[in-house]
Order: structure tokens, then C-alpha cells, then sequence
């Protein structure tokens, strides 16, 4: 078990969760409750990490921030930093990756909550700051539960993508996916069967927890 | 909340803080075995430490050209070496540790006849015992290069064609071979050497005029400290050319 790799592969889900919560809520409710011009194009847009290749959001982004042009040229410039082959690369190139992943379920769980209660509450004379913390946020947690445990596993198993912005760096961007695959190479099957078996298990339970999550928010009744 | 948003990101910073420390080396897949048992007696000797990043030599130089945080480049060829010093990215030319070479590696139980002219790697083609040969992916790892050079020598390049499979790197073409996926392969012979495939596969060290010389050559990159520098000239040292040679490199 390369523990090395696995300490990485849980700090940059929780890195993407960090971002990807605010971002998910924000997303999420605004789809869900406004109705403006070119919403079904930003619907398409955030939807498309669920079908792109991650090559192709590999390349662009390896593209993107090359330190030899455009983007990446300023940031080294200006900042001294780049955003391929780091940690700070991979977070970015996993909040993109995830994006429906914590939008779509976070979307459903705010859709779901009846307007009459937003309505209810705002006639009470609540700031729609206070309906997100005591009606909407109550309501639609085991949605944005489920979303962030998603995304959770999801960047764990990331695996096209980390490889090609990240490289395959010890204690910078070697995830415990590209672990595998290194020791595969390695032929160290020993380790490479532990890694997997784990992840195997751990993916199990993502998914058995977040169908629990929804059965049981399907017998709550508003 | 706040706090655990705050913990999260005070703990990777910090991680990420640590091992930034510790420099880190790209190698061409072929030297892997050999290098980790370098870096092991580097550590011991000086106690510092060192990382490295395997892959294929084409692949880790545009990792370097776009930017990638390598200190030190162990390339399988030299041309990859000069191109990073042409583009400025190196801090000198670079030197030729190393040679070297290819062999034929099959499945300990291979019934395929090993042989320097890959005469029974013909027949088993003909026969269609030989369903899949492996080589390293010629685009952008020199020993696929060199396979294909071999191939090419021996009036097999046509033949093989439709069954080659191509690894990512040399690793992968051997883990293909040793794993029984492909029947046969044309890999580095420091890999052949490694104790983990010692025991499951068996090989024919093939002539080395059948392709270019694989210069194996090393460069410090602009990026390059103290602990890579020591690195650089540790390699050059007797007790890493013994390691060399026990994974079949000659001298250059």
C-alpha cells in the first residue's frame, strides 16, 4: 500500500470539496430556481466533464497553462507559479472534472423543495440569506450529502487526467490511481492488487451510502 | 465549518511544503530498477533524498518543456537532451552515462525459440503462436525506437506490424510481456535484469549493431540545487556504475 499516495489522493478530494461546495451550492440553486437567457447553455457547459474524454480536458488545460504562451507565461511571469505538473494544477483540473458531479444532485435537491415554503418564508419577512441556512440548506442536505461524496470518490479514482496535467510526481500529483499504474509497471502486483482491492471496496460503499442517502430522504415528506 | 476549511487547507500547504524539499528527477523508464537502487545507496551515503518521476524520455521532456518541476532528466537517448538545451531548459549539455541494449523477452514457459536473428520470433509470427509483440510505443520512448531499428534490420518490420502492441514506456511493454498478454517483446535489458522478471521470464540479448546506440544521458535542468547537483555527480561515481553494470549498461 503506497500510503504516500493515498494521503495525496484523499487531500486533493478534500481540496476539491473545499471549492466545490460553495460553487455546487451557488450553481446548484441557481439553475434550479431562475429561469434566464442562455441557461440551457450553461447547462451544457457545466454537464460536459460528464462526457468529455479527460484527455481532452487534459490537453486544453496543459495548453492553457504552458509556461511557454498566453495564460500560463503570465502566471509565471507575474506569480512565479505554474498550474501543470503541481498539486495546485490537479485541484483545478479535478473542481473542472467534478463539476456535475456536485451541481446535477445539488440542482435536484434544491428543485425539489416546494416554491410555497421559499414563498412562506420569505412573506414571513426572512433575508434570502436566512432561507438558504434554515429552510433550503435543511432541506435539500442529503442531495448535497451525496453530491460531495461523489465527487469525493470520483477524484479518488481519477485517473486520465491526473496523469496527463499532473505527471506521475511522488508527493505531488502520484494519486493512488497513478499508484497503481505505477506499480503495475513495476510489476509489483503485490501492491497493485492491496491498492485495488481497497478502492474497490471504498467505491462500494460510496455508492451504497449515497442510495441510502436518497431512499431516506424519499420517505421524508415536506 | 470554518475551521475544518481552514484545517484542510493548512494541512495539504504544509504537506506540500515538506516535499517540496525533496528534489524531483525525471527518468526514462528503462533505468527504474537500476536508479532506485542508486538513489537508495545516495541516501544512505549522504542521507538526503531524492524523488523521481518514471515515464517514457519523450514524454518527460515535454513534461519539462511545459513547465514540469524536474531538477534532473535521465534520458534513454541523447537527442531529447540536446533538444531541452537547445530550448535553453538545461544548464549545460548534458553527459552520456550509459549504454544500452535491447533483448528478446518472452514468458518463462514461452515455447517460442529465443535466438539474436528473432528467427523463431519469425516462425512463431508465421505459425500464429505469436499473437501480440510487444515494443515500447516508437513515437516517444527511444527503446521503442530501437525496437523498431531491430525489426526494420532483420526484414521483420512488415511481419510484425499487425501484431505489435505499443507500451506507453519500455516498463510497460515488459509488464505486458512478463504478464503473458503479449507472447514476446523487444525490451531494455536493464529491465530483463530486474529481479522481479528475472523469475518469470527468460531473454536473448540481441546484437547491438541492430540499432543506433542507445546513449543513456543525464543533465541538471535549470531548476537543479545542491541535492540534485550531488546526484548528478554521484551517478558518475564507482559505486553507481557498478549498479549500472549489474543491469547489463556498458561503460560509454
Amino acid at each position: 500500500m503506497d500510503w504516500q499516495a493515498l494521503a495525496l489522493s484523499v487531500k486533493l478530494s478534500l481540496m476539491t470539496l473545499v471549492f466545490l461546495l460553495p460553487i455546487g451550492i451557488f450553481f446548484g440553486r441557481w439553475l434550479a430556481y431562475r429561469r434566464f437567457i442562455g441557461k440551457s447553455l450553461l447547462q451544457t457547459v457545466l454537464a460536459l466533464p460528464l462526457v468529455l474524454p479527460p484527455t481532452v480536458l487534459g490537453y486544453y488545460l496543459l495548453v492553457l497553462f504552458s509556461p511557454n504562451q498566453g495564460l500560463g507565461l503570465w502566471l509565471a511571469n507575474n506569480f512565479g507559479t505554474t498550474l501543470v505538473f503541481n498539486f495546485e494544477g490537479l485541484v483545478l483540473a479535478s473542481i473542472i472534472f467534478n463539476l456535475p458531479f456536485a451541481i446535477q444532485p445539488m440542482q435536484r435537491a434544491f428543485a425539489s423543495i416546494p416554491s410555497e415554503i421559499r414563498e412562506a418564508a420569505a412573506c414571513c419577512g426572512m433575508r434570502p440569506s436566512t432561507v438558504l441556512w434554515k429552510i433550503e440548506l435543511p432541506l435539500a442536505w442529503p442531495g448535497i450529502v451525496s453530491a460531495m461524496v461523489m465527487c469525493f470518490a470520483h477524484t479518488l479514482g481519477e485517473f486520465g487526467i491526473v496523469l496527463m496535467v499532473g505527471g506521475n510526481i511522488p508527493a505531488e500529483t502520484q494519486t493512488i490511481a497513478i499508484s497503481i499504474y505505477d506499480s503495475v509497471q513495476s510489476f509489483d502486483d503485490q501492491s497493485a492488487s492491496i491498492m485495488s482491492f481497497s478502492l474497490l471496496m471504498f467505491s462500494m460503499l460510496t455508492i451504497s451510502f449515497t442510495y441510502w442517502l436518497s431512499e431516506r430522504s424519499s420517505h421524508t415528506h415536506v | 465549518m470554518k475551521k475544518l476549511y481552514l484545517a484542510i487547507l493548512l494541512l495539504t500547504f504544509n504537506h506540500l511544503a515538506l516535499a517540496a524539499e525533496i528534489p524531483v528527477i525525471a527518468a526514462a523508464a528503462s533505468v527504474k530498477f537500476a536508479l532506485q537502487d542508486i538513489a537508495q545507496e545516495f541516501t544512505r551515503d549522504t542521507s538526503k533524498k531524492v524523488r523521481i518521476s518514471y515515464s517514457s524520455s519523450g514524454n518527460l521532456t515535454r513534461q519539462i518543456q511545459q513547465g514540469g518541476p524536474f531538477e534532473m532528466f535521465l534520458s534513454a537517448n541523447s537527442h531529447y537532451i540536446d533538444q531541452l538545451y537547445q530550448q535553453h531548459k538545461t544548464l549545460d549539455q548534458g553527459v552520456i552515462y550509459a549504454l544500452g541494449r535491447l533483448v528478446l523477452l518472452t514468458h518463462k514457459n514461452s515455447k517460442i525459440q529465443l535466438d539474436e536473428n528473432l528467427a523463431g520470433v519469425k516462425q512463431a509470427l508465421q505459425d500464429g503462436q505469436l499473437k501480440r509483440f510487444a515494443i515500447a510505443n516508437p513515437i516517444h520512448a527511444p527503446y521503442g525506437v530501437a525496437g523498431k531499428e531491430v525489426l526494420h534490420s532483420l526484414g521483420l518490420w512488415e511481419l510484425s506490424r499487425p501484431n505489435l502492441v505499443l507500451g506507453e514506456n519500455i516498463a510497460q511493454a515488459a509488464q505486458f510481456t512478463s504478464s503473458g498478454a503479449a507472447q514476446a517483446g523487444l525490451i531494455s535489458y536493464s529491465l530483463a535484469l530486474a529481479p522481479v522478471l528475472k523469475n518469470r521470464t527468460q531473454f536473448i540479448l540481441l546484437p547491438a549493431n541492430l540499432h543506433q546506440p542507445l546513449q543513456q544521458s543525464m543533465v541538471l535542468l535549470n531548476k537543479a540545487g545542491e541535492t540534485s547537483k550531488l546526484f548528478f555527480n554521484y551517478l558518475q561515481q564507482a559505486k553507481a556504475r557498478n549498479i549500472l553494470s549489474r543491469y547489463g549498461y556498458s561503460a560509454p
